[in-house]
């Protein structure tokens, strides 16, 4: 075996403690009984598993782990809690045996296999010297950009990538379906005069709200460059809408973005994904062979100031392949978390008139 | 480096899996049962990612060859090693795993919205979200049908 790097040290140490922490979190999960903290040490959980994948070299997934477990998915449960009550109850002990030793019986045979497993880091094992090196190899003959995961994501796999985004606008439509699209709270009355003491987050979040927004969009431009992509950025523009909602009140932000519109761009974006598969395909290459984007005819009249180097002419239809599907995900992502949460927040309005007429 | 240390983030995630599942199963809470499942999806994107963790890599950003940067990380790491495993002269982590738990985090908290959405139609149905309660109301609405039924 090869001598190890000195700098793995450093690495494990991170590793270790940040997965203790993260087993002592979820381990709070698992006992407490008042769900508000079960919510808030689920968000703690998301975000030191963050910091972990930063570690663990994996940039792109510790930014939609930060955005998604400690922004988006926080704000849903507690829009669930707020819909039904804040506290589980204490279950009876004897029926905890029977799921504990399930429990530990999975558990052990997972141990188990694990022993199997490579080492941690193991630059020799399958996963690693093969398929990964294979992508990493090809990335900048084949698509030209810096970032390998995206140009995994969006362009190698982007059948596989088209499939997850139409199951969020799935999802999107199911919570919608399920809970309304909130259009009654926009025609709810405004709410009373909001008190002074609501001055602090309503300045902060007026100085937040455009600079997240700008973020989004630098984090959906730099993807092909750095870590970033429509899936973060979708996300992180949602976040920035959710704020504006919590901190002015849903009426006034559905007035900005009406649920019509949400929903309008969540299956847009699809389409615009789907469209660009089919233009492929009409050109003469396979679903979403981005080299068939533009046909010959119109490649060759592309300047050539605008190519930059020739050399990486055939990379043309790939860059706009990807910016195009990029851009159909952000749409899609957004907008759906968007509709998610008018669903739930559209709910919870019409659940305190409810509860104000009796 | 001890066998342990090595194979200590695998005996971690199984640990949060089964705290998660432990959850899932233990607690009659439908809200609680969807933070447990919550937890059980990211111990399997932890799983994924530290089995593309590689000594001494980086991210998977290309760093262009012989530049600065790339002679500074390689000059961290043993040189045959580097010419083992390394492209162009940089170890890069493995990127696959990472474009499979990306997408699979954002379609999780998507589906978890979907649970929860359920929990609330269950609650303003039953008036409950536990399941034991549930259960009762179900059981005597089905045996005694009211106006609504």
């Amino acid at each position: 075996m090869t001598a190890l790097p000195s700098s793995f040290d450093v690495t494990l140490a991170l590793d270790i403690v940040l997965l203790v922490m993260l087993l002592v979190v979820a381990g709070a999960v698992a006992r407490t009984r008042s769900l508000l903290a079960a919510i808030i040490m689920f968000s703690v959980y998301s975000l030191i598993s963050a910091v972990w994948l930063v570690v663990m070299d994996a940039p792109d997934v510790a930014f939609t782990e930060a955005v998604v477990g400690a922004g988006v998915s926080t704000i849903i449960l507690l829009g669930a809690i707020l819909l039904t009550r804040g506290e589980a109850e204490r279950p009876d002990w004897r029926r905890l045996i029977a799921p504990a030793l399930a429990c530990i019986a999975v558990g052990g045979l997972l141990v188990f296999a694990a022993i199997g497993l490579p080492g941690l880091g193991d630059a020799a094992s399958p996963a690693n010297a093969y398929v990964g090196r294979a992508y990493l190899e090809a990335t900048p003959k084949d698509i030209g950009m810096p970032n390998v995961v995206t140009a995994v994501l969006s362009s190698y796999r982007s059948f596989d990538t088209l499939g997850e985004t139409t199951v969020i606008f799935a999802a999107g439509v199911g919570v919608a379906l399920m809970l309304g699209f909130g259009p009654r709270a926009s025609l709810a009355p405004p709410s009373a005069v909001i008190g002074d003491h609501h001055v602090v987050p309503r300045v902060a979040a007026k100085l937040l709200i455009p600079l997240v927004a700008l973020f989004a969009f630098y984090v959906q431009f730099h993807g092909d460059l750095g870590a970033g992509g429509g899936f973060q950025a979708g996300v992180i523009m949602a976040a920035a809408i959710i704020l504006h909602a919590l901190v002015f009140g849903l009426r006034e932000t559905m007035a900005a973005i009406p649920p019509r519109v949400a929903r309008s761009l969540a299956s847009l974006g699809v389409l615009l994904y789907a469209g660009i598969g089919v233009i492929c395909m009409m050109n003469g290459g396979g679903f979403l062979d981005y080299d068939y984007l533009f046909p010959p005819s119109v490649e060759q009249q592309i300047p050539g100031w605008l190519l930059g180097d020739s050399e990486h002419a055939h990379h043309w239809g790939q860059h706009f392949g990807i910016m195009l599907i990029e851009l159909g995900v952000l749409l899609t992502v957004s907008a759906t978390m968007v509709t998610i949460f008018y669903g739930f927040g559209g709910r919870t309005v019409e659940a305190a008139r409810q509860e104000a007429k009796q | 480096m001890s066998f342990f240390l090595s194979h200590f983030n695998y005996i971690a995630v199984a640990i949060l899996m089964m705290a998660g599942l432990f959850v899932l199963f233990s607690s009659g809470n439908l809200i609680k049962r969807m933070i447990g499942l919550a937890i059980f999806q990211t111990s399997t994107g932890l799983f994924y990612i530290s089995l593309a963790k590689v000594f001494g890599g980086t991210a998977a950003i290309a760093v262009e060859p012989g530049s600065s940067e790339a002679r500074e990380l390689a000059s961290r790491l043993d040189p045959a090693y580097v010419a083992q495993y390394g492209v162009d002269g940089v170890v890069y982590s493995n990127p696959l795993p990472h474009v499979l738990i990306l997408t699979a985090i954002v379609v999780g908290v998507a589906t978890l919205a979907v649970g929860l959405a359920i929990a609330v139609r269950v609650r303003e149905a039953f008036g409950s979200v536990e399941a034991d309660e549930i259960d009762v109301l179900s059981r005597v609405e089905a045996t005694q049908p009211g106006p609504q039924a």
